[in-house]
């Protein structure tokens, strides 16, 4: 029988011929930790009697959460971070530099066959380039950072598969929500899921990043895109030449496959409070909104800012609603300035704030009050997230998102007629 | 770290996410484990830590732990005393993290048979949950061996003290 891309990856970097259920002791190739997982790390690190990183150009330190600092606090935690960074020689990002999981795409280290930690649950993004990445805690990336391995129980997989072609105004975000909802919070757990089928393949790998991104809402360890020229492409423009690519065979058996059609795919949103509570927006339409987040590293990509641009070129958010804007990195920040995307987003109204995870993680740049709705481009809905615990909060699409700020309600972006 | 651990059960529902356990707004502004603890669980239930009793257990159903992989949400779980949690099944990072940081975590797939404030004792090394309150046993999955080596010596870091080597 043949193997998946999972198993693929896992004997290569564990030295063994590795099938679904083993439990390895694997080689990574890269591990990330930033600002909200970092400083319990270093402490681990060091009472472990760490003295020196296994690889330092293969550790990378990320200030994104809150940043800048918004508390003294945190100014110490990014203190420790940039001390431990320097002392080390270890990759680090300053604050303004982006999301962790953008700048390690963007960085050149994810690539096909890889296989990357990072003490964050959205590390799995990193799977739309053919890597095997998943999310680990401190401790153990402080493991990671002396000795280069981790222990892993090689997943079993479950296909997904989208075929056909996604009507207007639907994107990919569309495709993970209603696929999140299909399968559901824990219809994953402990597996890697692989996304097929012929509107993957006609995904840009910005898109392919969004679906990879919120695998973990199903608890799966990874979620990963076939790669493909799309994904060589990509890499090229990042400067690189990748050498090897895994795929999983054709005679494999996966532990479940779902299936949707995409031409009959409508916008989606995940409801209050929970990701996996996902409808139709047509059945929300009409929900009074006090503010919009665009950005994340779901939906903080050229695609996702130029999407939002074009719905908003020319219009006002509305009275009574903030539209936060967040690119998720300072390379996007540049290119959406370049094409004009930034001018739009300030005329119409936006506060655009510096890149990094914005107000996604609930400790600033626009922290919600009790009795809030926002609809937010992010990955998480869960009660309390962002702010308040009886703030709620809505997932949707950048269009979605873009469309709901010019009518102060959750608007279906179909409805809107363009330039 | 005790092969049996007794305590009486506070039970919770399916998907306890993390921001349920330690919500990110506190994690990220304190940095304090004293003071973080004071909010373990507030999502669920605003009194829990003033309520909880040292040993006492978690009870919870399916996918417990789901979310970000914040080490906060055992940690303090762990600070304020919890015995051990046992669920119907765990999200995978929190399980990890529980082992990394010696927090017994238990599947068991009768939790429904297990009421509030039950008196359980858990038995690690013989892979049995005894209910005291119903004199009944339920069996829990067993831990591999890779994984009992870690949280049996009391996490990552007291191995690696201990052994003066990491597990692999």
């Amino acid at each position: 029988m043949g193997k998946t891309t999972s198993e693929k990856i896992f004997s290569k970097a564990s030295g063994r011929d590795a099938y679904a259920g083993d439990i390895v002791i694997a080689k990574v190739d890269a591990a990330m930790a930033h600002d909200g997982t970092a400083l319990l790390a270093i402490e681990a690190f060091e009472e472990m009697g760490g003295k020196e990183l296994w690889d330092p150009s293969r550790v990378f330190l990320v200030l994104d959460h809150v940043a800048p600092s918004a508390t003294e606090a945190f100014s110490k935690v990014h203190k420790r971070m940039r001390e431990f960074a320097f002392k080390h020689s270890a990759n680090f990002y300053e604050v303004g530099s982006g999301i962790c999981h953008q700048l390690m795409v963007e960085s050149g280290v994810v690539q096909p066959g890889s296989l990357i930690v990072g003490a964050d649950s959205h590390t799995c993004t990193y799977g739309a380039l053919g890597a095997f990445a998943t999310g680990i805690g401190s401790t153990e990336i402080a493991a990671v950072f002396l000795s280069g391995k981790l222990w892993f129980k090689v997943p079993e997989t479950i296909s997904v598969v989208f075929e056909g072609s996604l009507p207007y105004m639907v994107t990919p975000k569309d495709v993970i929500l209603k696929t999140v909802g299909t399968v559901r919070a824990d219809g994953a757990t402990y597996q890697a899921i692989e996304y097929q089928g012929s509107t993957i393949k006609e995904m840009s790998v910005e898109g392919r990043l969004t679906l990879c991104n919120m695998a973990v809402e199903m608890g799966a360890k990874t979620g990963i895109a076939k790669p493909d020229e799309k994904t060589l492409e990509y890499l090229k423009n990042l400067g690189l030449k990748p050498q090897t690519t895994f795929r999983s065979d054709e005679d494999i058996e996966y532990s479940k496959k779902v299936e949707f059609d995409a031409s009959e795919l409508e916008p989606q949103v995940a409801c209050p409070n929970f990701v996996d509570n996902v409808k139709p927006v047509t059945s929300v339409e009409g929900v009074e909104v006090n503010q919009v987040f665009l950005g994340s590293c779901t939906n903080g990509r050229m695609e996702d800012l130029r999407l939002a641009a074009k719905i908003l070129k020319g219009k006002k958010v509305k009275k009574g609603i903030r539209m936060i804007v967040a690119p998720a990195s300072r390379g996007i920040y540049l290119s959406a300035l370049k094409e004009g995307l930034i001018e739009v987003f300030l005329r119409a109204g936006c506060v655009v704030c510096n890149p990094g995870c914005g107000p996604c993680a609930g400790a600033h740049q626009g922290i919600l009050s009790s009795g809030e709705v926002c609809v937010s481009t992010s990955n998480r809905n869960f009660k309390g997230r962002m702010g308040s615990m009886e703030a709620e909060m809505y997932l949707v699409s950048p269009a979605t998102a873009a469309a709901t700020s010019i009518n102060r309600e959750i608007t279906d972006p179909r409805g809107l007629r363009l330039e | 770290m005790s092969m049996l651990i007794q305590g009486n059960v506070w039970k919770f529902g399916d998907d306890v996410n993390t921001d349920l356990i330690i919500p990110g707004k506190y994690k990220l502004s304190i940095t304090d484990l004293d003071e973080l603890s004071r909010h373990a669980m507030e999502g669920v239930d605003p009194k829990f830590s003033e309520r909880f009793v040292k040993g006492d257990l978690i009870v919870a159903g399916k996918n417990f732990g789901c979310g970000s992989s914040r080490e906060q949400a055992p940690l303090v779980l762990k600070y304020i005393g919890v015995g051990a949690v046992i669920a119907r099944s765990f999200a995978r990072i929190f399980y990890r993290n529980s082992i990394n940081i010696g927090l017994p975590a238990v599947e068991c797939k009768d939790i429904e048979k297990i009421s509030e404030r039950a008196l359980l004792q858990v038995d690690l090394g013989r892979g049995i949950i005894r209910n005291l309150t119903k004199n009944e046993e339920y069996q829990i999955k067993l831990i591999p061996q890779e994984i009992w080596q870690i949280l049996s010596n009391g996490g990552l870091v007291a191995y690696v003290k201990k052994h003066d080597k990491l597990p692999w």
